[in-house]
Protein backbone atom coordinates (compact mmCIF):
# COMPACT_ATOMS: atom_id res chain seq x y z
CA UNK A 1 0.00 0.00 0.00
CA UNK A 2 2.69 2.29 1.15
CA UNK A 3 4.56 1.94 -2.17
CA UNK A 4 1.93 2.49 -4.38
CA UNK A 5 1.05 5.75 -2.35
CA UNK A 6 4.50 6.58 -2.93
CA UNK A 7 4.85 5.42 -6.77
CA UNK A 8 1.87 6.22 -8.48
CA UNK A 9 2.16 10.13 -8.17
CA UNK A 10 5.62 9.82 -9.40
CA UNK A 11 4.53 7.70 -13.05
CA UNK A 12 2.12 10.36 -12.94
CA UNK A 13 4.48 13.15 -13.28
CA UNK A 14 6.95 10.69 -15.97
CA UNK A 15 3.72 9.59 -17.81
CA UNK A 16 3.07 13.84 -17.86
CA UNK A 17 6.90 14.28 -19.07
CA UNK A 18 6.57 11.52 -21.55
CA UNK A 19 3.62 13.39 -23.15
CA UNK A 20 5.20 16.91 -23.10
CA UNK A 21 8.25 15.80 -24.96
CA UNK A 22 6.15 13.71 -27.14
CA UNK A 23 4.37 17.29 -28.07
CA UNK A 24 7.94 18.94 -28.20
CA UNK A 25 8.77 16.65 -30.77
CA UNK A 26 6.25 16.96 -32.57
CA UNK A 27 6.44 20.70 -32.98
CA UNK A 28 9.70 21.02 -33.57
CA UNK A 29 10.11 18.26 -35.64
CA UNK A 30 10.09 20.04 -38.59
CA UNK A 31 12.32 22.70 -37.44
CA UNK A 32 12.61 25.37 -35.35
CA UNK A 33 10.86 28.86 -36.45
CA UNK A 34 14.11 31.08 -37.76
CA UNK A 35 13.55 34.30 -35.16
CA UNK A 36 15.08 35.81 -32.51
CA UNK A 37 13.25 34.08 -29.38
CA UNK A 38 12.87 30.87 -31.36
CA UNK A 39 12.21 29.16 -27.92
CA UNK A 40 9.25 31.56 -26.62
CA UNK A 41 7.42 30.76 -30.04
CA UNK A 42 7.35 27.37 -29.64
CA UNK A 43 6.59 27.51 -26.11
CA UNK A 44 3.74 29.67 -26.96
CA UNK A 45 2.20 27.16 -29.67
CA UNK A 46 2.63 24.97 -26.98
CA UNK A 47 1.31 26.53 -24.57
CA UNK A 48 3.93 26.12 -21.29
CA UNK A 49 6.49 28.79 -20.20
CA UNK A 50 9.79 29.15 -22.77
CA UNK A 51 11.87 28.26 -19.43
CA UNK A 52 10.23 24.12 -19.29
CA UNK A 53 10.24 23.89 -23.06
CA UNK A 54 14.53 24.43 -22.68
CA UNK A 55 14.92 22.56 -19.82
CA UNK A 56 12.81 19.52 -21.83
CA UNK A 57 15.16 20.26 -24.51
CA UNK A 58 18.25 19.85 -22.36
CA UNK A 59 16.89 16.91 -20.73
CA UNK A 60 16.31 15.45 -24.57
CA UNK A 61 19.87 16.35 -25.27
CA UNK A 62 21.41 15.21 -22.13
CA UNK A 63 19.62 11.26 -22.26
CA UNK A 64 20.70 11.72 -26.33
CA UNK A 65 17.08 11.90 -27.51
CA UNK A 66 18.34 14.90 -29.25
CA UNK A 67 21.80 14.18 -30.75
CA UNK A 68 22.30 18.36 -31.16
CA UNK A 69 20.35 21.25 -32.20
CA UNK A 70 21.95 23.26 -35.28
CA UNK A 71 21.46 22.98 -38.74
CA UNK A 72 22.05 20.62 -41.84
CA UNK A 73 23.71 21.45 -44.44
CA UNK A 74 22.96 20.08 -48.11
CA UNK A 75 26.20 18.62 -48.34
CA UNK A 76 25.80 18.05 -52.21
CA UNK A 77 25.50 22.27 -52.69
CA UNK A 78 29.15 22.18 -50.28
CA UNK A 79 30.38 20.23 -53.47
CA UNK A 80 30.64 17.08 -51.44
CA UNK A 81 28.78 14.84 -54.58
CA UNK A 82 30.15 11.61 -53.97
CA UNK A 83 29.77 9.42 -51.21
CA UNK A 84 30.70 5.78 -50.57
CA UNK A 85 29.44 3.27 -47.90
CA UNK A 86 32.95 1.63 -46.49
CA UNK A 87 32.32 -1.28 -44.48
CA UNK A 88 34.91 -3.49 -42.71
CA UNK A 89 35.67 -6.69 -41.23
CA UNK A 90 37.07 -5.84 -37.99
CA UNK A 91 37.75 -8.49 -35.48
CA UNK A 92 35.53 -8.14 -32.89
CA UNK A 93 38.32 -7.04 -30.01
CA UNK A 94 39.35 -4.34 -32.11
CA UNK A 95 35.48 -2.94 -33.00
CA UNK A 96 35.35 -0.16 -30.22
CA UNK A 97 38.61 1.37 -30.55
CA UNK A 98 38.49 1.11 -34.50
CA UNK A 99 34.98 2.62 -34.55
CA UNK A 100 36.23 5.40 -32.29
CA UNK A 101 38.96 6.28 -34.64
CA UNK A 102 37.15 6.16 -38.11
CA UNK A 103 34.73 8.41 -36.11
CA UNK A 104 37.66 11.02 -35.72
CA UNK A 105 38.33 11.58 -39.50
CA UNK A 106 37.56 14.72 -41.54
CA UNK A 107 34.69 13.18 -43.90
CA UNK A 108 33.29 10.14 -42.11
CA UNK A 109 29.63 11.15 -41.19
CA UNK A 110 28.35 7.95 -39.70
CA UNK A 111 29.94 5.16 -38.22
CA UNK A 112 28.57 1.63 -36.94
CA UNK A 113 28.69 -1.48 -35.67
CA UNK A 114 26.02 -3.95 -37.34
CA UNK A 115 25.65 -7.65 -37.45
CA UNK A 116 27.35 -9.95 -39.88
CA UNK A 117 26.10 -12.61 -42.31
CA UNK A 118 28.07 -15.12 -42.67
CA UNK A 119 29.63 -16.49 -45.25
CA UNK A 120 27.84 -13.82 -48.12
CA UNK A 121 28.38 -10.72 -45.82
CA UNK A 122 30.91 -10.41 -43.23
CA UNK A 123 31.61 -6.70 -42.21
CA UNK A 124 30.36 -5.53 -38.99
CA UNK A 125 31.81 -1.70 -39.24
CA UNK A 126 30.09 0.83 -41.62
CA UNK A 127 31.26 4.15 -42.05
CA UNK A 128 30.19 6.33 -44.45
CA UNK A 129 32.37 8.73 -46.04
CA UNK A 130 32.05 11.72 -48.64
CA UNK A 131 34.11 13.39 -50.60
CA UNK A 132 34.56 15.89 -53.41
CA UNK A 133 34.63 13.25 -56.14
CA UNK A 134 34.90 9.35 -55.74
CA UNK A 135 38.89 9.86 -55.85
CA UNK A 136 38.83 11.41 -52.68
CA UNK A 137 36.50 9.14 -51.25
CA UNK A 138 38.76 6.13 -53.01
CA UNK A 139 41.57 8.08 -51.26
CA UNK A 140 39.76 8.41 -47.60
CA UNK A 141 39.05 4.69 -47.51
CA UNK A 142 42.94 3.98 -48.20
CA UNK A 143 43.78 6.24 -45.27
CA UNK A 144 41.58 3.90 -43.06
CA UNK A 145 42.96 0.95 -44.33
CA UNK A 146 46.04 1.97 -43.46
CA UNK A 147 44.67 3.32 -40.48
CA UNK A 148 43.01 -0.17 -39.21
CA UNK A 149 46.32 -2.19 -40.89
CA UNK A 150 45.66 -5.41 -39.94
CA UNK A 151 42.59 -5.14 -37.67
CA UNK A 152 40.19 -5.30 -40.58
CA UNK A 153 40.46 -8.37 -42.36
CA UNK A 154 38.48 -6.82 -45.41
CA UNK A 155 36.93 -3.96 -46.84
CA UNK A 156 34.83 -2.86 -49.25
CA UNK A 157 33.53 0.38 -50.67
CA UNK A 158 29.67 0.74 -51.81
CA UNK A 159 29.18 3.74 -53.64
CA UNK A 160 25.54 4.95 -54.50
CA UNK A 161 24.21 5.10 -57.99
CA UNK A 162 20.89 6.23 -57.46
CA UNK A 163 18.67 7.85 -55.03
CA UNK A 164 15.69 5.62 -54.79
CA UNK A 165 13.44 7.34 -52.37
CA UNK A 166 13.99 10.02 -49.88
CA UNK A 167 11.83 10.86 -47.21
CA UNK A 168 12.22 12.50 -43.43
CA UNK A 169 12.19 10.39 -40.23
CA UNK A 170 8.76 11.44 -38.98
CA UNK A 171 6.68 10.79 -35.82
CA UNK A 172 3.25 10.11 -36.52
CA UNK A 173 0.92 12.43 -34.59
CA UNK A 174 -1.49 10.48 -32.84
CA UNK A 175 -3.39 13.48 -31.53
CA UNK B 1 28.19 31.99 -49.74
CA UNK B 2 30.69 34.10 -48.30
CA UNK B 3 32.67 33.91 -44.93
CA UNK B 4 30.19 34.33 -42.87
CA UNK B 5 27.57 32.07 -44.13
CA UNK B 6 30.56 29.42 -43.87
CA UNK B 7 31.37 30.38 -40.31
CA UNK B 8 27.63 30.19 -39.54
CA UNK B 9 27.47 26.69 -41.22
CA UNK B 10 30.55 25.30 -39.73
CA UNK B 11 29.11 26.92 -35.95
CA UNK B 12 25.78 25.23 -36.36
CA UNK B 13 26.49 22.23 -37.43
CA UNK B 14 28.22 21.54 -34.28
CA UNK B 15 25.50 23.50 -31.61
CA UNK B 16 22.84 25.97 -31.48
CA UNK B 17 22.29 27.47 -28.07
CA UNK B 18 19.21 27.31 -25.72
CA UNK B 19 18.91 30.30 -24.22
CA UNK B 20 16.40 33.32 -24.56
CA UNK B 21 17.95 35.03 -27.54
CA UNK B 22 20.44 32.17 -29.11
CA UNK B 23 21.11 34.40 -32.29
CA UNK B 24 22.38 37.10 -29.91
CA UNK B 25 24.55 35.02 -28.03
CA UNK B 26 25.89 33.44 -31.65
CA UNK B 27 26.31 36.93 -32.50
CA UNK B 28 29.44 37.81 -30.25
CA UNK B 29 31.13 34.65 -31.19
CA UNK B 30 30.62 35.39 -35.20
CA UNK B 31 31.48 39.45 -35.13
CA UNK B 32 27.52 39.83 -36.29
CA UNK B 33 24.65 40.87 -35.41
CA UNK B 34 21.40 39.07 -34.56
CA UNK B 35 19.64 39.99 -37.57
CA UNK B 36 22.04 39.68 -39.50
CA UNK B 37 22.36 36.09 -38.70
CA UNK B 38 18.62 35.35 -38.29
CA UNK B 39 18.59 37.05 -42.68
CA UNK B 40 21.30 34.23 -43.30
CA UNK B 41 20.21 30.84 -41.79
CA UNK B 42 17.00 32.00 -43.27
CA UNK B 43 18.04 32.55 -46.79
CA UNK B 44 20.71 29.61 -46.24
CA UNK B 45 16.78 27.50 -45.85
CA UNK B 46 15.31 29.19 -48.60
CA UNK B 47 18.19 28.49 -51.06
CA UNK B 48 18.40 25.20 -49.83
CA UNK B 49 21.68 25.83 -48.50
CA UNK B 50 20.60 24.33 -45.19
CA UNK B 51 17.85 21.44 -45.52
CA UNK B 52 17.29 21.68 -41.47
CA UNK B 53 17.06 24.19 -38.59
CA UNK B 54 16.19 22.69 -35.06
CA UNK B 55 16.84 19.42 -32.70
CA UNK B 56 17.27 16.28 -34.57
CA UNK B 57 16.12 13.65 -32.87
CA UNK B 58 17.55 10.52 -32.49
CA UNK B 59 14.60 8.18 -33.17
CA UNK B 60 16.16 5.02 -31.64
CA UNK B 61 16.51 6.80 -28.28
CA UNK B 62 13.19 8.13 -28.56
CA UNK B 63 11.96 4.65 -28.20
CA UNK B 64 10.89 3.96 -31.88
CA UNK B 65 12.82 1.67 -34.13
CA UNK B 66 15.35 2.07 -36.62
CA UNK B 67 17.17 -0.20 -39.29
CA UNK B 68 19.50 -0.28 -41.97
CA UNK B 69 18.26 -3.19 -44.39
CA UNK B 70 20.13 -5.00 -47.29
CA UNK B 71 18.73 -7.28 -50.33
CA UNK B 72 20.33 -8.86 -53.47
CA UNK B 73 17.58 -7.88 -56.28
CA UNK B 74 18.30 -9.54 -59.22
CA UNK B 75 18.86 -6.71 -61.98
CA UNK B 76 16.00 -7.32 -64.06
CA UNK B 77 13.15 -6.93 -61.05
CA UNK B 78 15.29 -4.18 -59.77
CA UNK B 79 12.53 -1.53 -60.92
CA UNK B 80 9.54 -4.05 -59.90
CA UNK B 81 11.46 -4.33 -56.44
CA UNK B 82 12.07 -0.61 -55.83
CA UNK B 83 8.02 0.03 -56.92
CA UNK B 84 7.39 -2.82 -54.00
CA UNK B 85 9.98 -2.06 -51.50
CA UNK B 86 9.51 2.06 -52.19
CA UNK B 87 5.59 1.67 -51.39
CA UNK B 88 5.68 0.85 -47.62
CA UNK B 89 5.78 4.16 -45.73
CA UNK B 90 7.64 2.54 -43.02
CA UNK B 91 10.86 2.90 -45.79
CA UNK B 92 12.69 6.02 -44.91
CA UNK B 93 15.41 6.27 -47.40
CA UNK B 94 16.30 3.31 -49.96
CA UNK B 95 19.93 3.90 -52.51
CA UNK B 96 20.66 1.50 -55.08
CA UNK B 97 24.74 0.66 -54.30
CA UNK B 98 26.57 -0.63 -56.99
CA UNK B 99 27.41 -4.12 -55.15
CA UNK B 100 25.82 -7.92 -55.27
CA UNK B 101 23.83 -6.14 -52.51
CA UNK B 102 22.72 -3.71 -54.41
CA UNK B 103 19.39 -2.12 -52.29
CA UNK B 104 19.84 -0.40 -49.23
CA UNK B 105 16.94 1.03 -47.22
CA UNK B 106 16.41 2.58 -44.11
CA UNK B 107 13.41 1.12 -42.19
CA UNK B 108 11.75 3.99 -39.21
CA UNK B 109 8.84 2.75 -37.19
CA UNK B 110 7.49 3.67 -33.77
CA UNK B 111 7.95 0.38 -32.00
CA UNK B 112 10.48 -2.87 -32.48
CA UNK B 113 7.65 -5.02 -33.54
CA UNK B 114 6.03 -2.66 -36.30
CA UNK B 115 9.86 -3.53 -37.65
CA UNK B 116 10.32 -6.82 -37.62
CA UNK B 117 6.23 -7.10 -39.28
CA UNK B 118 7.32 -4.48 -42.23
CA UNK B 119 10.71 -6.48 -42.57
CA UNK B 120 8.70 -9.91 -42.83
CA UNK B 121 5.98 -7.89 -45.31
CA UNK B 122 8.40 -6.64 -47.40
CA UNK B 123 10.34 -10.13 -47.90
CA UNK B 124 6.95 -11.55 -48.45
CA UNK B 125 5.83 -8.83 -51.17
CA UNK B 126 8.98 -9.38 -53.15
CA UNK B 127 9.96 -12.78 -52.52
CA UNK B 128 13.41 -11.98 -51.84
CA UNK B 129 15.54 -12.15 -48.59
CA UNK B 130 15.87 -9.00 -46.12
CA UNK B 131 19.11 -8.44 -44.37
CA UNK B 132 18.73 -6.82 -41.27
CA UNK B 133 21.40 -4.97 -39.94
CA UNK B 134 20.23 -2.45 -37.40
CA UNK B 135 23.08 -0.46 -35.49
CA UNK B 136 24.77 -2.46 -32.40
CA UNK B 137 26.84 0.71 -31.82
CA UNK B 138 26.68 3.57 -32.70
CA UNK B 139 30.86 5.59 -32.85
CA UNK B 140 30.82 9.40 -32.25
CA UNK B 141 31.57 10.83 -35.04
CA UNK B 142 33.24 14.58 -35.02
CA UNK B 143 31.51 15.59 -38.48
CA UNK B 144 30.94 17.79 -40.33
CA UNK B 145 30.85 19.11 -43.53
CA UNK B 146 33.57 21.96 -43.77
CA UNK B 147 31.74 24.76 -45.91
Amino acid sequence: MCQAVKHNPLKKDERQLAELDRRIVLATQSGLPVAAEPYRIIAEQLGINTQLLMDRLEAMKADHRIRRIGVVPNHYKLGYTANGMSVWDVDDTFIDEAGEQLGQLDMVTHCYQRPRFPPEWTYNLFAMVHGHDRDEVLQKVSQIADLLGNRARKHDILFSTRILKKTGLRLKDKG
Amino acid sequence: MDALDRNIINTLQHDFPVCDRPFAVLAETLHSTEDELIARVQTMLDSGLLTRFGPMYNAVNMGGALSLCAMKVPEERFDEVTAQVNAFAEVAHNYQRDHEMNMWFVLATETQQELENTLAAIADRTGIPVYNMPKQKEFFVGLHFKA
